[in-house]
């Protein structure tokens, strides 16, 4: 694969050091570096999740791509992949772990719930896709998506990764330092997203009929 | 199809004048208890009667008629039909009911699901919390005059949809302009939550105290919702006195996904799909389930091919969850991921099949009232075969050659007590931990529903209750389902796969119907109450996991934190059907 390839491809490098030296950038260095070894949070939601093990045997094998090491605890792992329905009551705990997981950090959302609700939108409990509250990077469309799907879609978030630069990516940058963390929702009578409290004040001062029992 | 529970055997009227009277509306049965009478009348039905098992409780909103219906739905461990017994309430709140756990320990989540989602008060209960929403939340659900954020109509298919196919984004129709509702003048700002006050103090008051001797403080650890082994996102609060576990609370809800609310909007065919999703591991099971319980409703025969169909891909997904059951059981034990990855093999190989006969290898969405969706081809049929005569024997023959006498194993095992045949039943708990225990009681022999009744094959059961009996009772199992799949493949007849014509919407005459099978979790139930309209009135799923799990709190305390993982994986839990 081209992008595997560290040297630039306009340095000439002489063949009998090739495998000793090689000349590139630091973005490419540290890209490379990242795509290779995707760690995930070993997290599993729903449905989804059980595909996601799937993924991971022997038939479908993601370690071929450098994402394998499921990491238990989000302080080691790089991506995050919401794989299941997304509930009211479980956001909190999915937030702390995002707060908790070092930059650089990403989110794949998999399957129709984490990226939209999927079957269950109109339940009351659950969030209409992840992305109200995570930035997403990859979404995998499927219910649930097949491992080939899930592996397609992390070489996406390979691409992704492949495009980006030092010098731009957010977590690196001083002014939006704080868009790394999301304040954590609160439960109360519902879902309470602390960064829209006045939004809701004001929207429940017009509320004509309270419509819950 | 099994015939339909005859309950009136049981001539409780006579035994009780004046307490109980006969259901008398069409399409029901069973008696109307009064609740003034109700714990005298539920202690004669499991003394006199002898219906141990209490499987299901649930309530039912009947708004119109201005009442409050609780069903209980009791059964004998030595099979046979049920017995139906309700209790009547006027619609005012508090809405109080006395509670059956004194009688049933296995009452006590599914009041409290109760409770959260229907907001009867249970007179009684030791610990009436909300179960399956956080405390605090607005409101109780499946109360037919509640109104989700989302609503748009009643039932579905939503006019905006179909015909009108003028859709709007639900978010834009909400003030909150999102799936939010908060009471009017709702200030954010000065909301306090509650914290789980709540949760503390009851893991408190059912905590068991030190003998003095020894003083050791008590630690509360909370495992999960996020952690690895839970199976899910299953939350556990536990008091520790070293490593000794004195309390043990389980919280849940963490994958509510509102199946019966949903379910009610629905229309019958609508919802086939859905219950794919809730024990995803067995979505051809719990298909199963649902449309043999609409069936009995709907009182329909089923195609001749199409009822071994059903049979052969139900057991294929039993084999499939307790392969599976066997890699997570020893993950959970510490053989990280190599016996897990043989498992997932052969799982792989009959969700292809799940695949080439539905389209789909989780969410196979498969089965229909009368028959199935598709038929199978031959050479379908021939790949089952050498499945389940060749491939399948060898390789579980296999994996209790390898696993069976490790020496690790048996000491996790052996002899680590469960549970024994007296508190299984008590707390409801079917399916392969309750045969494990020593009580023959499997539904496809103790109330045969489909075609079980043609086939040649035991129930498996073992005598002590611990771990060891509870791990090898699953291959016991593994090696009937592939006698079963074996007789059927011999006895599989050509004809249509389906007894009714395809229609979008299925007539279904008023009444209700409890239809159970035994999924490879114990035993699957579905309510339905219909009125006639293309919707359910009411939709309930009676998970095997969710009642099992009622009996965590006995299993565990007293065992050591270490056991824990294993104890709670023998109870074969998943978190779709567990929370719904
Ligand atoms: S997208 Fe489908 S399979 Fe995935 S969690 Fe949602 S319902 Fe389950």
């Amino acid at each position: 694969m081209e992008n595997e390839k560290l040297s630039l491809p306009n340095y000439n490098i002489p063949e009998d050091i090739q495998n000793v030296v090689a000349i590139t950038t630091l973005d490419r260095l540290y890209n490379w570096g990242r795509r290779s070894s995707v760690w995930p949070l070993m997290f599993g939601l729903a449905c989804c999740a059980i595909e996601m093990i799937a993924a991971q045997t022997a038939r479908y094998d993601m370690a071929r791509f450098g994402m394998e090491v499921m990491r238990p605890t989000p302080r080691q792992a790089d991506m995050m992949l919401v794989s299941g329905t997304v509930t009211k009551k479980m956001l909190p705990a999915i937030i702390r772990l995002y707060n908790q997981m070092p930059e650089p950090k990403y989110v794949v959302a998999m399957g129709a719930c984490a990226s939209s609700g999927g079957p269950f939108k109109e339940g009351y409990n659950v969030v209409a896709g992840i992305d109200k509250f995570l930035p997403v990077d990859v979404y995998i469309p499927g219910c649930p998506p097949t491992p080939q799907a899930l592996i397609a879609g992390m070489i996406k978030l390979q691409e992704k990764i492949d495009k980006q630069s030092i010098k731009t990516v957010r977590w690196y940058d001083k002014n939006k330092a704080d868009s790394n963390y999301v304040p954590m929702p609160i439960l109360g009578p519902d879902l309470i997203d602390v960064r829209r409290n006045a939004e809701y004040k004001k929207a429940a001062a017009t509320q004509t009929t309270q419509e819950s029992a | 199809m099994a015939a339909p529970a005859s309950t009136q055997t049981v001539d409780l009227i006579a035994r009780f004048p004046g307490m109980v009277t006969a259901d008398t509306r069409p399409g029901f049965t069973g008696f109307i208890v009064n609740k003034e009478n109700l714990l005298e009348v539920a202690v004669a039905i499991r003394d006199e009667f002898g219906y141990d098992l209490l499987t299901a409780v649930t309530g039912v909103d009947y708004l119109a008629e201005n009442k409050m219906e609780v069903v209980y739905h009791a059964f004998k461990t030595t099979g046979g039909a049920g017995l139906i017994f309700r209790v009547q309430v006027e619609r005012v709140d508090p809405i109080e009911v006395p509670s059956l756990t004194g009688i049933w320990p296995g009452a006590d989540f599914q009041e409290r699901e109760a409770w959260d989602l229907l907001g009867i008060k249970f007179t009684g209960h030791p610990d009436l919390r909300r179960i399956l929403m956080w405390e605090g939340y607005e409101g109780h659900p499946l109360r037919k005059d509640w109104k989700e954020a989302f609503y748009e109509e009643e039932v579905k298919p939503f006019k905006s949809r179909w015909p009108d196919g003028q859709h709007i984004y639900s978010e834009f129709k909400n003030p909150f302009r999102d799936n939010l509702n908060f009471p009017k003048d709702f200030d954010p700002e000065k909301y306090e939550p509650e914290n789980e006050k709540d949760l503390y103090a009851s893991l408190e008051n059912h905590t068991l105290k030190g003998e003095g001797g020894l003083k050791t403080d008590q630690i509360v650890v909370n495992m999960g919702p996020h952690h690895p082994s839970t199976h899910g996102v299953l939350r556990v609060a536990v008091t520790l006195e070293g490593e000794t576990i004195m309390g043990l609370k389980p919280v849940m809800g963490y994958l509510h996904r509102n199946h019966d609310k949903i379910g009610e909007r629905n229309t019958y065919l609508q919802t086939i799909p859905y219950t794919d999703r809730l024990d995803y591991f067995n979505s051809m099971s719990n298909n199963f389930g649902y449309v043999t319980t609409v069936e009995k409703l709907m009182n329909i025969p089923v195609a001749e091919r199409a009822e071994y169909i059903r049979v052969i891909m139900a057991e294929l997904s039993r084999i499939q969850n307790h392969l599976i059951f066997i890699g997570m059981l020893m993950n959970d034990l510490g053989t990280m991921y190599t016996p897990s990855l043989y498992v997932f093999e052969e799982r792989e190989l009959i969700l292809d099949i799940f695949e080439a006969v539905s389209g789909a290898r989780m969410m196979c969405n498969y089965y229909r009232f009368g028959g199935v969706v598709r038929d199978i081809p031959d050479d379908i049929l021939q790949r089952i075969k050498d499945l389940v005569v060749e491939r399948i024997p060898a390789k579980t023959d296999e994996m209790e050659r390898f696993l069976n006498d490790n020496e690790i194993l048996v000491g996790r095992l052996k002899g680590v007590h469960l549970i024994n045949a007296e508190d299984a039943i008590k707390y409801s708990i079917t399916g392969p931990v309750l045969r494990a225990a020593g009580v023959p009681y499997d539904l496809r022999r103790a109330d045969p529903y489909s075609i079980y009744d043609r086939f040649d094959f035991d129930v498996a059961v073992r005598y002590n209750g611990d771990m060891m009996d509870n791990y090898l009772i699953r291959f016991d199992e593994i090696r009937q389902s592939l006698r079963i799949i074996e007789q059927a493949l011999k006895q599989i007849p050509q004809g249509p796969i389906n007894s009714q014509k395809p229609a979008y919407q299925v007539r279904v005459p008023a009444g209700e119907a409890y239809g159970r099978i035994e999924s490879p979790k114990g035993e699957l139930a579905f309510y339905v109450v219909s009125n006639g309209k293309p919707n359910p009135y009411r939709y309930h799923v009676r998970p095997a996991s969710f009642v099992n799990l009622t009996a965590i709190e006995h299993i565990c305390r007293g065992a050591k934190i270490q056991d824990f993982v294993a104890l709670l994986a023998m109870l074969d839990i998943v978190m779709g059907e567990l929370d719904r």
